[in-house]
């Protein structure tokens, strides 16, 4: 049943392949944190992008990732957008989680008293230092638990990019599995990595939260 | 050359949807001039202070401020609507104290006062802080610099608010019932320091307020205002033992009444 000589044997190709599965999850998440906020922000100051980010966001949460995956690999060629496997996966995953994101921004923006924009106004601040040196300081800790759940749950989607074959656990662990025929290894390895992996995320997101509210929750 | 005044309205009208808010308001307020507004809740008094201040669009007629229009420009000879950089160099002169505040939660009293000058008036932040900590001081909140507004009561976080509008230096001050969100013995505090504002020859000020006393001690005209209207306005020692109008004298008669 389980084979702990195989079990070591496959763990230097597992941990080359978790490598690339951080790396998906870290510069996704960071094109969502930073892609989110820079929707949700135009739809505050400019009122003509409300439109079109709505409904892009809107096409965006009501297909699966998988597709965008498979849309922005296979087919970006035909618009002149070649991507290798990698480029394309952490984009679309960044891209697909950055409209959630920008969601929760918007959540946290409503929630600055209206008060704050119009103290803004009468000491004459420019709207974009508003934005950035007093409403987003107050809107983003209030969110940092519900970014946190999106960080949890875009990594436990990154087994997606396993489809344009990228070499990321869930695709180490197949070809691991189709090569020698034993799967029990391979794929018990790669979930516990992930339950492992998602604990350690989730008790830093609550670090980081205390974090934040000791700093700016007044 | 011609002395402008401080700040004028001319037939400045705000709507509401169907609701006239503000009807052909004529008002004009010499520099220096300390001004009390009065009047009954929803007469458009806190509407005057915030189309001062930019917060609300204006339907009708023009404000100025040293005679240059506020949300206009004039381009050859006609008067069009301003655009963001006229409107921020004319509400440059302008600052404004809230009811609730408004202090930013996540600065000091220090960084809530040095923010505007140093982003704004590109002062640095040498400057900003001894221009800041100087009008702490003159509020009484020097020792309290440091603190966060959720550290200060209401009295000190409005004293704060004071504080951080002067730092712009602005020509006019307006306060909107700076005083209501208070309990009473908080009011005392926050009224001194009005006061002492108001020994400033230059400075022109515009105090919607509740508190008779004080406005009748402190102002040197008071408007009274009914359903969007100036009703009645004057010398305030007049004004409140003499008042001309019949809607004026049942304000106070009521105002009285309510202790
Ligand atoms: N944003 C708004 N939308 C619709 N109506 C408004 C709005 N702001 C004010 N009004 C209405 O305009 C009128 C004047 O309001 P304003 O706040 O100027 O009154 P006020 O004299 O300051 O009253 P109070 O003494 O209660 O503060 C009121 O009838 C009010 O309901
Ligand atoms: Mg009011």
């Amino acid at each position: 049943m389980w084979d702990w000589a195989f079990a070591l044997e496959i763990l230097p190709t597992l941990a080359k392949a978790a490598v690339v599965t951080v790396q998906v999850t870290v510069l996704g998440f960071l094109i969502a944190l930073v892609v989110g906020l820079m929707l949700a922000a135009c739809r505050v100051m400019l009122p003509g992008t409300r439109f079109p980010i709505s409904l892009l966001v809107e096409l965006i949460r009501s297909t699966p990732l998988l597709i965008q995956i498979f849309f922005l690999y296979f087919v970006g060629p035909s618009f002149g957008l070649t991507l290798d496997a990698l480029t394309a996966g952490i984009l679309a995953v960044g891209l697909h989680y950055a409209a959630y994101c920008s969601e929760v921004y918007r959540a946290g923006f409503e929630s600055v008293p209206r008060g704050q924009w119009e103290a803004s106004v009468a000491l004459n601040l420019g709207r974009w230092t508003t934005l950035r040196d007093i409403i987003i300081p107050q809107a983003i800790p209030p969110v940092v638990p519900a970014l946190g759940n999106y960080l949890v749950a875009l990594f436990k989607e990154t087994p997606l990019l396993s489809a344009i074959a990228v070499m990321e656990l869930m695709q180490s662990a197949k070809i691991i599995g189709s090569q020698t025929f034993r799967y029990n290894e391979p794929i018990t390895l790669v979930g516990l990595f992930f339950l492992v992996m998602s604990l350690a995320s989730a008790w830093a997101i609550r670090r980081v939260e205390t974090g934040i509210n000791r700093r700016y929750k007044r | 050359m011609i002395e402008f005044p401080m700040v004028s309205f001319e037939n400045v009208t705000k709507r509401y949807g169907a609701l006239t808010v503000l009807d052909n308001l004529n008002l004009t307020i010499a520099r220096g001039e300390k001004v009390a507004i009065i009047g009954p809740s929803g007469s458009g008094k806190t509407t005057v202070l915030r189309m001062l201040m930019t917060l609300e669009t204006i339907d009708g007629g023009v404000i100025r401020v040293e005679g240059e229009p506020l949300t206009h420009m004039e381009r050859n000879g006609q008067l069009v609507p301003a655009d963001q950089a006229h409107t921020r160099k004319v509400r440059a002169k302008i600052g404004m104290v809230f009811q609730s505040f408004n202090l930013f939660p996540h600065m000091t009293a220090l960084q809530n006062c040095m923010e505007a000058p140093v982003k704004v008036l590109g002062l640095s932040r040498d400057e900003a802080e001894a221009r800041s900590t100087e009008l702490l001081e003159m509020v009484g909140m020097s020792n309290r610099r440091d603190y966060y507004p959720s550290q200060l009561s209401g009295g000190q976080q409005q004293r704060v608010a004071i504080a951080r509008a002067l730092a712009m230096r602005p020509k006019v001050m307006l306060f909107d019932e700076v005083t209501s969100a208070l309990d009473p013995e908080l009011v005392g505090e926050v009224l001194q320091v009005i006061r002492k504002l108001g020994a400033e020859h230059d400075l022109t000020m515009l105090m919607v307020t509740h508190q008779m006393g004080f406005a009748k001690e402190f102002a040197d005209r008071v408007c009274f205002f009914h359903s969007g209207q100036i009703c009645e306005e004057g010398e305030p020692t007049a004004f409140f033992q003499n008042p001309q109008n019949e809607r004026s004298r049942q304000f106070l008669r009521a105002v009285l009444e309510a202790g």
